[in-house]
């Protein structure tokens, strides 16, 4: 605190540069802790899921359906003890620019399955009771302004038409990653206007303990191998995994941007501390003659340094945070739970330090080595 | 009692391919409590000398010595700390921070020491006062004449109480009016708080304030005059 004085008047020499220096260095640990969150919520999804759960598809691919009279000899399978089954709708609310998922289910079964996801016993027996009934989750209140009671109508894209449902209930998830902003309705009302065609999207298994599983999925794409729609039978997490690994590699391409972007602000940084120290060359000189240490004078620059990458780390790693949870974002319901963790903190927090040290170091050495006389002689 | 010593001291500077030789060895005695002026031409070695004295830089071989410390064979660091208890050093063109007060100006080399806040604050405002600059404090240089911001670095180099004063040119800068007073100050430091002066200047009003001057030519002392104190 002796030498905050002289610390603070060198910082407030150029007052723009040194804000912009460290904007510059809060802009790239918002970027980098943004990125980096898109990472572990895509994580965090496709960690999610139960051990007990599996969920069985078309072998072929996901987009394929499954016929529905699979239920009843899947449940039959030694070892599964509840199925469900949902299909994927794919339908546009207003000018359809607000995405959110929405797909039919087999609700009693789905809801039995999925206690994480959270609705009032009167709201649940509701959604029950009605066959054009709708289920929300909470997030979509806000998001279209919605009530429970009101109609709403969604225009199909996979299943064309004008699509009315009347929202029953609101579900609260248990867990942040699960989306809340999901629709859900009656399977039996898809598979009523369409025809009746018989069709499942994917089925999710209840089974009796997930040391099983491996076994139960074995017997299952067994059954099924010779027929018209082969199973891919997995757990729940390796389905939602698929979803993750759908984006590509996400991580790598994340992290390449990310550490792109601390390495342009590096360079700026870095360019700034160079210039703040070469214009003070002569003070620096004069420093020394008045018994300041070369070690004293890295101090001082890499503080000056510290404070500006540090600062704008704090300021950076903070919006990130404040910004996401005030907003409760999930980019339009593809990043459920979008939350900057801990750890990405202590990441940001490290790659500030890292970035202090190498934008610091060059210019702080620099003014430890001066040589006085020839630093005075030079500009006096 | 010799407060500097120095003992056959060369210095020798490298520029390009030439060896430019400025002292070859140069030996001289400078009293504590003296007053002494520096003078010569340019490039005779007068500020290669002062730098010498105050461990700015280090002779080719020979010995400084100032107040029983070898001078010549310490390392940077050790340098550094003497020269922040032992020695003030004035420049020309004054070297006030820009960023800093005239108060804040003369507290750097205290920042060094381990003196409280409050004995810093006493200090600062006594060597302020000395040079008559008490009403002075918050001012930056850029609000004080060239005289005033001499006088701040003077109240920089006196105000942790060195034994010896070393100033470069300290009216090379100045007008007549704020020389003399520069002039007047130095006198009281030396008279008044026994400071040991060395001045370098090519000023001969300002040589005149000195007790002792010595005239370097081609790092060699070619001329010693003794004064009475000054009119």
């Amino acid at each position: 605190m002796r030498f905050w004085t002289l610390l603070r008047a060198n910082l407030g020499r150029h007052k723009r540069r040194t804000f912009l220096t460290i904007a510059s260095v809060a802009l790239a640990l918002f970027l980098f802790a943004s990125l980096r969150t898109v990472v572990t919520t895509l994580g965090a999804a496709s960690r999610f899921g139960s051990a007990r759960r599996l969920v069985v598809t078309n072998a072929t691919g996901i987009v394929f359906p499954l016929p529905i009279a699979y239920a009843n000899r899947l449940a039959a399978v030694p070892g599964v003890e509840r199925v469900s089954w949902a299909n994927w709708f794919g339908g546009q609310y207003g000018d359809g620019k607000r995405f959110f998922a929405n797909f039919a289910v087999d609700a009693k079964s789905y809801l039995e399955m999925y206690p994480e996801m959270q609705v009032p016993a009167d709201q649940k027996a509701a959604f029950l009771a009605d066959r054009s009934g709708a289920l929300i989750g909470n997030r979509l209140l806000d998001v279209f302004g919605w009530k429970v009671g009101q109609n709403v109508t969604l225009r199909g894209t996979i299943f064309p038409g004008d699509w009315t449902f009347t929202i029953r209930g609101v579900y609260t998830p248990s867990d942040k990653v699960i989306n809340d902003d999901a629709m859900m309705f009656h399977f039996a009302y898809l598979d009523e206007k369409t025809g009746r065609q018989g069709l499942a999207g994917w089925y999710i298994m209840e089974i009796d303990s997930a040391e099983r599983a491996p076994a139960i999925a074995k017997t299952v794409d067994d059954m099924f191998r010779n027929s018209n729609a082969p199973t891919k039978t997995g757990t729940e997490q390796a389905f939602n995994a698929s979803f993750a690994t759908m984006w590509g590699n996400v991580s790598l391409l994340m992290n390449t941007i990310g550490m792109a972007v601390v390495f342009a602000i590096l360079l700026v940084t870095a360019n700034a501390m160079m210039m703040s120290a070469r214009e003070r060359t002569r003070e620096l000189a004069v420093l020394k003659t008045i018994g300041f240490t070369d070690r004293r004078l890295f101090g001082l620059v890499m503080a000056e340094a510290g404070i500006i990458t540090l600062t704008g780390a704090a300021l950076g790693l903070g919006a990130a945070k404040l910004l996401y949870r005030a907003t409760n974002f999930n980019a339009g319901g593809f990043l459920p739970g979008f939350d900057v963790t801990p750890a990405t903190f202590l990441l940001g927090g490290a790659v500030a330090l890292a970035l202090m040290l190498a934008s610091g170091i060059v210019p702080a050495a620099r003014a430890a080595r001066l040589p006085v006389v020839a630093a005075l002689r030079n500009v006096e | 009692m010799p407060l500097v010593e120095i003992r056959d001291v060369t210095k020798t500077f490298s520029r390009d391919a030439e060896r430019i030789e400025v002292f070859d060895g140069l030996s001289m005695e400078i009293e504590q409590g003296s007053f002494t002026a520096l003078m010569g031409p340019s490039g005779s070695g007068k500020s290669t000398l002062l730098n010498l004295i105050a461990g700015l830089d280090r002779p080719t071989s020979g010995t400084v010595t100032v107040g029983g410390a070898v001078v010549s064979a310490m390392s940077a660091a050790e340098l550094a700390t003497w020269r922040a208890r032992n020695v003030g050093f004035v420049f020309q063109q004054f070297n006030l921070l820009p960023v800093l007060t005239a108060y804040q100006n003369v507290e750097l080399p205290l920042l060094l020491t381990r003196l409280s806040k409050k004995e810093r604050d006493e200090r600062v405002r006594i060597a302020l006062g000395v040079v008559g600059l008490d009403d002075r404090l918050r001012h930056y240089p850029r609000q004080l004449s060239g005289g005033q911001e001499q006088r701040v670095a003077i109240a920089r180099a006196i105000v942790a109480d060195p034994t010896l004063v070393l100033l470069d040119e300290p009216t090379g800068q100045l007008d007549a009016k704020s020389s003399q007073e520069v002039l007047a100050l130095l006198s009281r430091l030396n008279e008044e708080f026994g400071k040991t002066i060395i001045i370098v200047t090519h000023d001969p009003q300002a040589a005149a304030r000195a007790r002792r001057q010595l005239h370097l030519e081609k790092g060699t002392f070619v001329e010693q005059a003794t004064a009475g104190a000054p009119a």
